[in-house]
């Protein structure tokens, strides 16, 4: 293991399973031998309000926040918020969106737009962009709520982490109810 | 795991049996994790200033209790604080004050390493979840080998941050309490005040010994070019940026250990102090004589973060390449579909009253489009300042002045100016917006839920009850699910004499628990819409707006003018029926379950 510090940034709206995702990627790196450290802020952003939670792994990691152009991998659970966190991505930086949209205040009031082309847009700076459909991969999983674990597929494909390490986490991270259903969606995510 | 429930394990593994504290962000995991240890007392009291006079009674009693509170909260608690200093704990007593910097979920961003220096109590500072368990512990340690309140400051990148914990079995607890008299050291009367005033200040001199050679006060020598000076999370964005440099880690930010300041500057050419909010070190290090270069290339406000820190010592500026064609909305936090503090503001907001407000969940309603909230101080303001401003306005304000309080908020600091707006009597409106729980900071009990922290059944508050005996003879209870009562009830009231109260009473939308009714989400007939937008109004995150030509069906126009269509998200609804009641024409209907 080198010395490099990894940062992965997961961004989106309260209420779409972003803290849970984190734990577990954080989880996942912690059990592939890693120092991880993630942060985010609870409190006021709870109601519906943009949520980004940053996850950082490698031999001996400090600081729980990566700074600005220094992310490996944006994965967005909701288009516009891509664009809201596109500087904090390396200039090689990879980019997972995923393709739903859902509206701010002022843009159900009729008093902004939500923003066309947004793939475009972050095509201009990036190379590397893969574009999924979360609720899509959970419906097909069985649970519409396992879309965020569908997600989780998607960026495990960018690892180098064995799939058996993320199947123990996510068997620790559900009620056994839940987690075949996480599981498919996963799985799902992986073949996206 | 997190930095609060890290330090909730330590108190545990340390033997900690009593904690008592106000929810507040972000500190509330703290209490909220520590509570579901075995064998533990844990309670919500109804402020801090309660909490801190509840663990002063247990510490006296020879109990290591822990005391828990955002910074604000520290506030409320200060008056107790100042004293304890002076009477010393017996047993255990750390109070942790969670700080805010960037103000994530507060209303300043105060640095509360102040307080220590004001009141005279130690404080330790742990820079992650590892540290936040070990330095609990430590915390406790000094309070009873020095016989002193101990601070133990977090911050919300610690406290919410998570990184590795090595778990420890709990040490055997041994009870240690009993009724001990000990009036010359208890009774702070002037007297004897002015004796322990004394032993204050020789147990601060005692405590700047101890951190000369406490182990958590470091010096790491690496690179002597330059030398940092830092503590809590601000040595994690430090190392990250510069792990090269050489390092004195303050684990106890107050008092300073001279000596090893002096040895580290001895060691190291250049200096930087690296400390968010105030330059709380960097001033006291000036004062010895060391130069040092801090706040004269750091920002005083917000959040640091490994960027800021390399950038700001290292002299770059911070340019992004990024240059979007487009512009992206902002996303504010908003009130949730089904929630009863919509149909209230809603109501308040066409008043054309001055709405006197405070702090929760609805103090989002300032925004548009409610707009229904006109100032917001501090826990229990709403209520003081509308009297005040209603007896400043005299005639002007007649029927024009409200004040809006939730109710685990009112409990906190509002019966104490109900009281005031009884006995000197205003022209006010006083409104409790009771969601029937603390739901800002996640849900909380307290007393008008008539539930503890540790699910135990208790006497509930009476709100009415309670307003009567404080001489407030106008009570009124509303629905705020139901406009027209909402607004015939607050005009009615705002034409009486006298100061009056009404209880809007609707459960928070995320308390499922006390939601009886089945869920029957809400749909728009296209056919029916007219595209007035009145719907809108409500700011309601289930309803969007559509144009015309952006819908994949083909509507007819009812109007010359009309442009698009509302649309409701039947995921998202929670059938609360404000939109319906506010429909002039029928558009809205529930979705029926054979879809």
């Amino acid at each position: 293991m080198d010395n490099t510090t990894h940062s992965i940034l997961l961004a989106g709206v309260g209420g779409q399973g972003i803290l849970r995702a984190s734990d577990i990627l954080s989880l996942v790196m912690i059990e592939a031998g890693y120092d991880a450290r993630k942060s985010e802020v609870h409190g006021m952003a709870q109601r519906g309000g943009s949520v980004t939670s940053h996850v950082r792994y490698g031999k001996k990691v400090y600081s729980p926040i990566a700074k600005k152009g220094d992310v490996d991998i944006l994965v967005s659970f909701e288009k516009l918020e891509t664009l809201r966190y596109l500087d904090f991505l390396k200039p090689e930086g990879k980019v997972i969106i995923n393709d739903e949209e859902i509206y701010p205040p002022s843009v159900n009031l009729g008093e902004a737009e939500y923003p066309e082309n947004v793939v475009d847009s972050v095509k201009t700076y990036f190379k590397d962009i893969k574009v999924v459909n979360a609720s899509e991969m959970a419906s097909k999983a069985g649970n519409i709520r396992t879309g965020n674990t569908a997600i989780l597929g998607v960026l495990s494909l960018y690892l180098d982490i064995g799939t058996d390490l993320w199947e123990i986490v996510l068997r620790k991270s559900f009620p056994e109810k839940v987690f075949q259903q996480n599981l498919n969606a996963f799985n799902s995510g992986r073949n996206a | 795991m997190s930095g609060n429930e890290a330090i909730a394990r330590g108190a545990y593994e340390y033997g900690v049996t009593f904690a008592s504290a106000y929810p507040g962000t972000p500190s509330t995991e703290i209490t909220e994790e520590f509570s579901k240890y075995e064998g533990v007392y844990a309670e919500w009291s109804p402020n801090e200033k309660v909490a801190l006079e509840v663990g002063i009674g247990a510490a006296i009693a020879g109990a290591k209790a822990m005391v828990v509170m955002k910074h604000v909260g520290v506030n409320v608690a200060a008056d107790p604080l100042f004293t304890v200093s002076y009477t010393g704990t017996n047993g255990g007593l750390v109070i942790i004050t969670a700080d805010d910097p960037s103000l994530h979920s507060s209303q300043n961003e105060q640095d509360n390493r102040n307080y220590a220096r004001f009141a005279k109590i130690p404080m330790i500072e742990p820079a992650d979840s590892q540290e936040a368990k070990e330095y609990i512990k430590l915390a406790f340690q000094i309070s009873e080998q020095f016989d002193t309140p101990v601070f133990l400051r977090s911050t919300t990148r610690v406290s919410h941050s998570k990184s590795v914990v090595e778990l420890e079995d709990p040490v055997p607890r041994e009870d240690k309490t009993a009724i001990q008299h000990n009036r010359d050291k208890y009774v702070m009367v002037p007297a004897k005040a002015r004796v322990r005033r004394v032993e204050v200040e020789k147990r601060m001199e005692k405590l700047r010994e101890f951190g000369e050679t406490f182990p958590e006060n470091r010096i790491e020598l690496n690179d002597r070019d330059v030398g940092i000076i830092t503590s809590g999370m601000c040595y994690n964005y430090t190392k990250d940026a510069f792990p090269q440099y050489s390092y004195l880690k303050l684990g106890m930010v107050h008092p300073l250990p001279v000596k090893l300041i002096r040895e580290f500057a001895s060691k190291v050419k250049k200096i930087y102090v690296v400390e968010e909010l105030d330059p709380f070190l960097e001033e006291q290090i000036k004062a010895m004589g060391i130069e040092v270069t801090g706040k004269e290339l750091f920002p005083y406000t917000g959040e640091f973060d490994p960027g800021l820190v390399e950038n700001t010592i290292s002299g770059n500026s911070l340019n992004t390449l990024i240059d979007l064609p487009v512009s992206v909305p902002p996303r504010p936090p908003n009130l949730c579909p089904g929630c009863p503090h919509r149909g209230l503001f809603y109501v308040l907001g066409k008043l054309g009253a001055f709405i006197s407000g405070d702090i929760g969940c609805y103090t989002l309603s300032f925004m548009k489009p409610l707009e229904g909230l006109d100032s917001c101080i501090c826990m229990g303001a709403s209520i003081g300042m509308a009297h005040g401003m209603s007896h400043a306005l005299k005639d002007k304000g007649k029927g024009k002045v409200i004040g809006v309080i939730g109710d685990s908020t009112f409990i906190h600091s509002g019966i104490t100016p109900l009281l005031n707006a009884a006995y000197n009597q205003s022209n006010v409106v006083i409104v409790i917006g009771d969601n029937r729980t603390t739901a800002m900071t996640g849900m909380q009990d307290h007393p008008a839920t008539g539930v503890t922290l540790q699910g135990k059944k208790t006497k509930e508050l009476d709100f009415p009850a309670l307003a009567s005996a404080l001489g407030i003879e106008s009570v009124r209870v509303i629905d705020p699910f139901n406009l027209d009562e909402t607004r015939t009830v607050m005009k009615e009231e705002l034409a009486k004499d006298g100061p009056s109260l009404v209880i809007s009473r609707g459960p928070c939308a995320l308390l499922q628990s006390k939601r009886a009714e089945k869920i029957i989400p809400l749909r728009i007939d296209p056919d029916k819409c007219t595209g007035c937008k009145l719907c809108l109004r409500l700011g309601c995150p289930a309803i969007s707006w559509k144009k015309l030509e952006d819908l994949e069906m083909n509507i007819e126009k009812k109007t010359k003018k009309q442009e698009g269509i509302a649309i409701i998200d039947s995921s998202l609804c929670n059938g609360c029926s404000l939109c319906d009641q506010l429909c002039n024409f029928e558009a809205i209907e529930e979705v029926r379950e054979d879809g």
